[in-house]
């Protein structure tokens, strides 16, 4: 298991295997996001209560969750780079940091775009509000960080402590809504009392778990494209990569 | 122990300790983290007197009443009080009669709540109108969970 382990983690081996996988993932995303917008857009019926303007949903939750998910990736990648100096790791930490950013920022938009009309307001300093914000700093941090060093090692290790800090704000962002009152509502779908009866009705749910899986697909084909980037640049006087693109 | 052994305990010990750090803050400062107070908070006078403040709670069902204008009472209720309301302005769409509304402004001396502004609070349900009809309970009102009592909660 372990050989099998080192193998993944030489570059060359990683650059090919995500080679073959990345346009798989990327097909597997644009379907199931296309699927999943019309059957949100058009399929799904308009809310009781705020009519078609809850639709926003099928962007702004896959956003919101993968900004957690992305920054919980980059805090795990950043402590096994600590700890085990795995070079693929480090380059996890520093490409992971702008697609988070903007996954992030997407939510943020998105958020203040369906408070408006329902809400009445664009924005509030509710705990979930606020911490996303902070979430948004600390993921352009990590990129402002990685910037401030000339060299790409020490530079992804000051990530990867940076990362690992702000992890706190995870659990502060998803609980946020159920310890402090806010004005932003609950957990629709990840909730305890959700599980044994749903809080969005079967039409308007699907679409969400379609355009959810899509979007998580999508992230999973930018990250190792730019892994493979960062690989390559990080590699480009080694002989494997002299030869990828030798005429 | 060896090296990397001491990497596992500095990087276990900085989640630990940013995890405790955090606790214990958001502990002692768990009331300033509240975006609003509720009528039961406002009743206790568990709240700073004559400040601008953010009252949360229920429009109670059958308190709505327009005046000339676009001026409007009404009563927010938790679980437990109800307090009213006076507001002048435009209200949210989503604004009604059992709908959860977080109302800016300040005690009055008459005890009525004096509104500057008032946002919709929604819930995270979402079902057809049709659905919605045959669920609807006897006041047809959301339910007032959502709305904590700062003072119980925080201490």
């Amino acid at each position: 298991m372990w050989t099998w382990f080192h193998r993944l983690a030489s570059p060359p081996t990683f650059y090919r295997l995500a080679n073959l996988l990345t346009p798989w993932l990327l097909a597997l995303a644009l379907a199931l996001l296309a699927i999943g917008v019309y059957g949100g857009l058009y399929l799904a019926p308009a809310d009781y209560q705020q009519g078609d303007a809850f639709r926003i949903i099928y962007v702004h939750v896959p956003a919101a969750a993968l900004s957690l998910s992305i920054y919980m990736t980059m805090a795990v990648a950043g402590g096994i780079a600590l700890i085990w100096r795995m070079k693929l790791a480090e380059i996890a930490v520093v490409t992971a940091a702008p697609i988070g950013a903007s996954f992030t920022a997407l939510a943020l938009i998105t958020g203040m775009l369906w408070g408006k009309p329902t809400w009445g307001a664009y924005w509030v300093w509710d705990a979930r509000l606020t911490s996303e914000l902070v979430l948004l700093f600390l993921y352009l941090g990590v990129i402002g960080l990685n910037q401030a060093y000339s060299d790409a090692r020490t530079a992804a290790r000051a990530c990867a402590w940076l990362a690992l800090v702000g992890v706190i704000n995870v659990p502060i962002v998803h609980y946020s809504v159920q310890w402090w009152n806010s004005l932003h509502q609950g957990s629709t779908i990840l909730s305890i009392d959700g599980i044994a009866k749903p809080k969005i009705s079967g039409p308007m749910l699907w679409p969400l778990l379609l355009t959810l899986a899509g979007f998580y697909l999508f992230f999973g084909a930018a990250l190792l494209r730019r892994m493979q980037n960062e690989v390559l640049l990080r590699e480009k006087n080694a002989r494997w990569v002299q030869e990828l693109f030798a005429i | 122990m060896t090296k990397r052994q001491k990497r596992i305990y500095a990087v276990a010990g900085l989640v630990v300790g940013v995890g405790v750090a955090a606790a214990l803050g958001f502990t002692a400062f768990r009331k300033n983290m509240m975006y609003f107070y509720t009528p039961s908070d406002l009743i206790a006078g568990d709240v700073p007197v004559g400040a601008n403040l953010e009252l949360g709670g229920l429009v109670e069902k059958g308190s709505l009443v327009r005046a000339e204008g676009l001026k409007i009472q009404f009563s927010v209720a938790d679980c437990a009080k109800a307090v009213p309301v006076r507001y002048e302005g435009v209200v949210p769409d989503l604004f009604r009669e059992g709908q959860g509304v977080v109302a800016t402004g300040h005690m009055g001396d008459d005890h009525v709540f004096v509104a500057t502004r008032i946002l919709a609070k929604h819930d995270e349900n979402y079902m057809p109108p049709r659905v919605a009809e045959s669920l609807k309970s006897e006041d047809g009102k959301h339910s007032c969970a959502p709305f904590k009592s700062v003072a119980a909660n925080a201490g």
